[in-house]
């Protein structure tokens, strides 16, 4: 059943990576990811991390993309033109990706010693995770939350309209 | 088959990460494929994503070895949750980079008018 | 000599002159300036009074030996070379310095009155300091290197005082010409240092003397070549030939400088420097016969050229080139103790006659064409006496000064054979020449109707004639102190003089030829000069080409300008400007631009900023990366070939 689970939802994950590469228009391209995530959802549940699970539907699935699709609607970007702009971009980076997934792939199907998942293995629990998260790692947890307060400044300020000025041509 | 064999059938990590390779790699294709600004930085994400895939493949590997067959584990097995943690901090970092770089678009937007990432090559704004 | 002589102050206290002048003298009052000009050579000459006091104690030529003064600072001190800097006090360079440092102080004492009215002053007398720094030093050496140190310095003083109104542009192609043509024969010294050091691996001149006097067999080959190097340094800075050149244009330069370095003490470096080599020359007669002939072929050139000049100090600066010849005769016979004595009495006259025709000058109000003066004794009584006093002894008259000490010279070179006969006649037609044109200066100058128009005509200050009288005195009794004495006394450094000769009184019959060519110039100058004024006019109109001849100084400037000049230049611009500097060097150049320009231009196009392209550069560096670390390229590469290997062997 794991294994069946598994292969539906990598399968939505790269219906979805895909779908976002093929559409034209932003917004299907930002429902494609809705889809992606989800599915990494359930893929880390299977993976035994209940928490991080929640927390990819909460923040990044509910949070994270519906600021994505709120930006394309407040733009209203529409469908991407037809352009040429890079020649290097698929001379010389489609090739490179090539290569990037060549090695990986043969490092991941090389690697000795790397065991199975499975659904009885269990699940890490949240009390589990916050104990380290609140002792050792502290202080990285603070840090974060001046992160965040300095990206809502950052992101306030940058995106304001100034009053009278009006938006430059 | 029954219950408990099914939920001891494996799925082998091999396959996790290596999903999570060809997620990167559709990330990155992309960045470098798509014309809108904001498609773009949708890449960024799913490539973000693809990463935090393989920290939480490599967590629960190590959470779930054996210690006395290999020193590695032995080592590392008190320390797997921060394969998670790592994961949580990734989704604080993006949602904060998310934030700000939709704000620097907006305001790109508003200079330019465009999105179109290839008519937008000037460092002056 | 058990009390400390002192000789490192002999060479600074002018130097200590030439710093307080140079670098503040602009700022001083006069007064301070000509004190500390004076003082300066008065203490040098005092040094060198307190030193002769120590050698004139000693008789005997046996027991006096040289005074040797090391400064405790090492020089160079590389493997097996050791060089310090010693200074050596013998009588050799007891007699030099009194000279320089006697007739120094006069000459400095004349240029107080001379240079009154010039704005650099004190740069003049900074450079005269100079000049005495350096030229004590070259003759205190006591070592090849410590003398060439010397040689330069001087070499220098003397451009810098030749052009010292720099502005005027004769004045500084003058300065240069002379630097230029010391530099040649300079570099023949430096040959001559090589092969001394290379031969006897040490430069000091007593060392090189204690290897030559225990090897007597040793003759000719290198230590010819050795000599004949140091001659050509020594023909660069005594003028003469070929390298005379640079002399008659010095006299762009003040009076004072004229006597004091181009009369004096300058030009007799390379005479000094000969004989403190003696030793080497003596164990190569062909040098010895290459220095004697030099010497007598400049003695009479210069002689013949010096007959039909107009400017008074043309007249005089030949006049130095052909006694220098003689100087350089007497070291080629051997007989250095009378080629010194010479060097004496030349520094006697002829300074005196510098500075009277300068006195002379600075009456006129700056005029030196003899042609526009005459009638003068009685005007300015006391420059004529004096210089009479100089003319009558350059002219050889017993018994002034060069008297003795030409006569000695031309008895030397007589007793050398057939060729030492021929090069006695030569000095003797020479001295009728001299006599010549000595008197027809006289004539010109002084008697006669008077030519210029002047009213301004007044006697110098007692400043400039103080000087004058003292010269003249020593004009005249100079050469009292006879040969003979002076030989022995010079001998321990020298060698000793050689054995009278055999037949009775040869040299009472030469000194008498000797006086019977004066006469004879004297009366053919009077026959042109004085007695009918057009004569001489209408003798150079009867031989136009001979007359033109020397007039043009035989047209030497104009060969040296068309065979080394012209072709340097032409060489200058065409080969070194446009080929190597503009081809080569500015082609480089360039080329470097024109790479980094290009390169730039390809490179610049990478900087887009199209986002797109970053991106892919990024992802090509990204995988680069992976591949590089991650490949394990130690074993991909045997596995590589074997699987193309397998491949093509399908």
């Amino acid at each position: 059943m794991h294994l069946i689970l598994f292969l539906i939802f990598a399968a939505f994950c790269l219906a979805g990576a895909a779908n976002l590469l093929l559409q034209s228009h932003p917004i299907n391209s930002a429902l494609s990811l809705i889809v992606v995530m989800t599915s990494l959802a359930v893929l880390y549940l299977l993976l035994g991390a209940e928490f991080l699970a929640a927390a990819q539907i909460i923040v990044y699935a509910g949070a994270i993309m519906v600021l994505f699709v709120f930006v394309v609607m407040l733009l209203n970007a529409g469908r991407e033109d037809r352009t040429r702009g890079s020649r290097a971009a698929r001379a010389v980076g489609l090739p490179a990706v090539v290569a990037i997934l060549a090695v990986l792939a043969t490092i991941i199907l090389r690697a000795q010693g790397l065991g199975g998942v499975a659904l009885s293995q269990g699940i890490t629990t949240t009390e589990e995770l916050s104990r380290v998260l609140f002792s050792e790692l502290l202080l990285p947890f603070e840090v974060t939350s001046v992160l965040i307060l300095i990206a809502i400044l950052g992101a306030v300020a940058l995106a304001r309209n100034d009053g009278e000025r009006p938006a430059a041509k | 088959m029954n219950f408990s064999s099914l939920l001891q059938q494996e799925v082998p990590v091999a396959w996790y990460l290596l999903l999570s390779a060809i997620l990167f790699s559709l990330g990155v294709v992309g960045f470098l494929i798509k014309r809108n600004l904001i498609t773009v930085f949708m890449s960024i994400e799913l490539m973000l994503n693809a990463v935090n895939l393989s920290f939480v493949t490599f967590a629960h590997q190590w959470l779930h070895c054996d210690p006395l067959l290999s020193q590695a584990c032995m080592l590392a097995q008190p320390h797997a949750v921060r394969g998670q943690i790592f994961v949580f901090f990734v989704m604080v970092v993006a949602a904060a980079e998310a934030a700000v770089g939709l704000a620097i678009i907006i305001a790109v937007f508003r200079t330019r008018a465009t999105l179109a990432v290839d008519r937008i090559d000037l460092m002056k704004l | 000599m058990n009390a400390p002589l002192h000789l490192l102050l002999i060479p600074l206290f002018p130097f200590a002159g030439f710093l307080l002048n140079g670098i503040l003298g602009s700022r001083l009052p006069r007064w301070l300036v000509t004190t500390v000009a004076l003082v300066a050579p008065l203490c040098s000459f005092a040094l060198v009074l307190n030193a002769a006091r120590g050698f004139m104690g000693f008789a005997s030529p046996v027991a006096a030996g040289p005074y040797i003064e090391t400064c405790p600072y090492p020089w160079i001190s590389v493997g097996t070379l050791h060089v310090a800097f010693s200074f050596v006090l013998d009588q050799l360079s007891l007699v030099m310095l009194l000279v320089v440092t006697g007739v120094g102080f006069l000459i400095h004492i004349y240029s107080v009155g001379y240079m009154r009215d010039d704005p650099g002053y004190a740069r003049f007398f900074s450079y005269l300091n100079l000049f005495l720094f350096f030229m004590t030093t070259l003759v205190l050496a006591g070592n090849v290197l410590l003398m060439f140190v010397g040689w330069e310095g001087v070499g220098l003083a003397s451009y810098l005082l030749i052009g010292f109104w720099f502005q005027k542009q004769t004045a500084a192609d003058a300065g240069k010409k002379a630097f230029i043509v010391n530099r040649i024969g300079d570099f023949g010294f430096l040959i001559g240092i090589f092969l001394l050091l290379a031969n006897f691996g040490t430069l000091t001149f007593s060392e090189i003397a204690a290897k030559l006097a225990v090897n007597p067999a040793w003759q000719g080959g290198i230590l010819t070549t050795t000599a004949l190097c140091l001659l050509v340094g020594a023909t660069g800075k005594s003028a003469q030939l070929p390298l005379y050149i640079w002399l008659p244009d010095a006299m762009e330069g003040p009076t004072p400088v004229s006597a004091l370095i181009h009369a004096a003490t300058m030009v007799t470096a390379g005479v000094y420097m000969i004989a403190r080599t003696h030793v080497l020359f003596d164990h190569s007669p062909f040098a010895l016969g290459v220095v004697a002939t030099v010497g007598a072929a400049t003695a009479i050139f210069a002689a013949t050229i010096g007959l039909v000049q107009n400017d008074i100090k043309r007249v005089l600066a030949y006049s130095t080139i052909s006694q220098l010849g003689y100087m350089f005769l007497g070291c080629g016979v051997a007989a250095y103790s009378a080629a010194i004595f010479h060097l004496v009495t030349h520094a006697f006259f002829k300074a005196l006659l510098f500075l009277a025709a300068g006195s002379v000058i600075h009456s006129m109000g700056g005029e030196q064409d003899l042609r526009r003066m005459g009638g003068l004794w009685n005007k300015i009584p006391i420059t004529f006496w004096t210089m009479t006093a100089g003319v009558f002894a350059i002219a050889g008259f017993w018994p002034f000064a060069a008297f003795y000490s030409k006569d000695a010279i031309l008895f030397a070179a007589f007793q050398q054979g057939t060729n030492g006969q021929i090069l006695w006649f030569v000095g003797l037609v020479t001295a009728l020449l001299t006599s010549f044109y000595m008197f027809r200066l006289w004539y010109l100058a002084f008697l006669g109707k008077q030519r210029s128009h002047d009213a301004h005509l007044h006697e110098s200050p007692w400043s400039m004639l103080g000087p004058l009288v003292i010269l003249a005195i020593l004009s005249v009794c100079g050469g009292w102190i006879g040969i003979e004495r002076f030989g022995r006394f010079l001998a321990p450094s020298v060698g000793a003089r050689q054995a009278e000769s055999t037949i009775p009184h040869l040299e009472l019959y030469l000194s008498g030829a000797a006086v019977a060519v004066a006469l004879l110039g004297w009366f053919i100058a009077y026959l042109l000069y004085q007695q009918k004024p057009q004569r001489a006019a209408q003798l150079a109109t009867a031989l136009p080409g001979s007359y033109k001849l020397l007039a043009n100084k035989y047209y030497v400037d104009e060969f040296y300008d068309a065979i080394i000049v012209r072709p340097l230049r032409v060489f200058s611009k065409y080969v070194l400007g446009w080929v190597v500097d503009g081809a080569i060097l500015g082609g480089a150049a360039w080329l470097l631009a024109g790479v980094a320009t290009f390169a730039g231009a390809i490179l610049q196009r990478w900087q887009s900023g199209n986002l797109r392209s970053y991106a892919a550069w990024l992802a090509a560096g990204a995988a680069a990366v992976l591949l590089f670390a991650l490949v394990p390229w130690g074993t991909v590469w045997p596995h590589s070939v074997e699987l193309i290997q397998k491949v093509a062997g399908h």
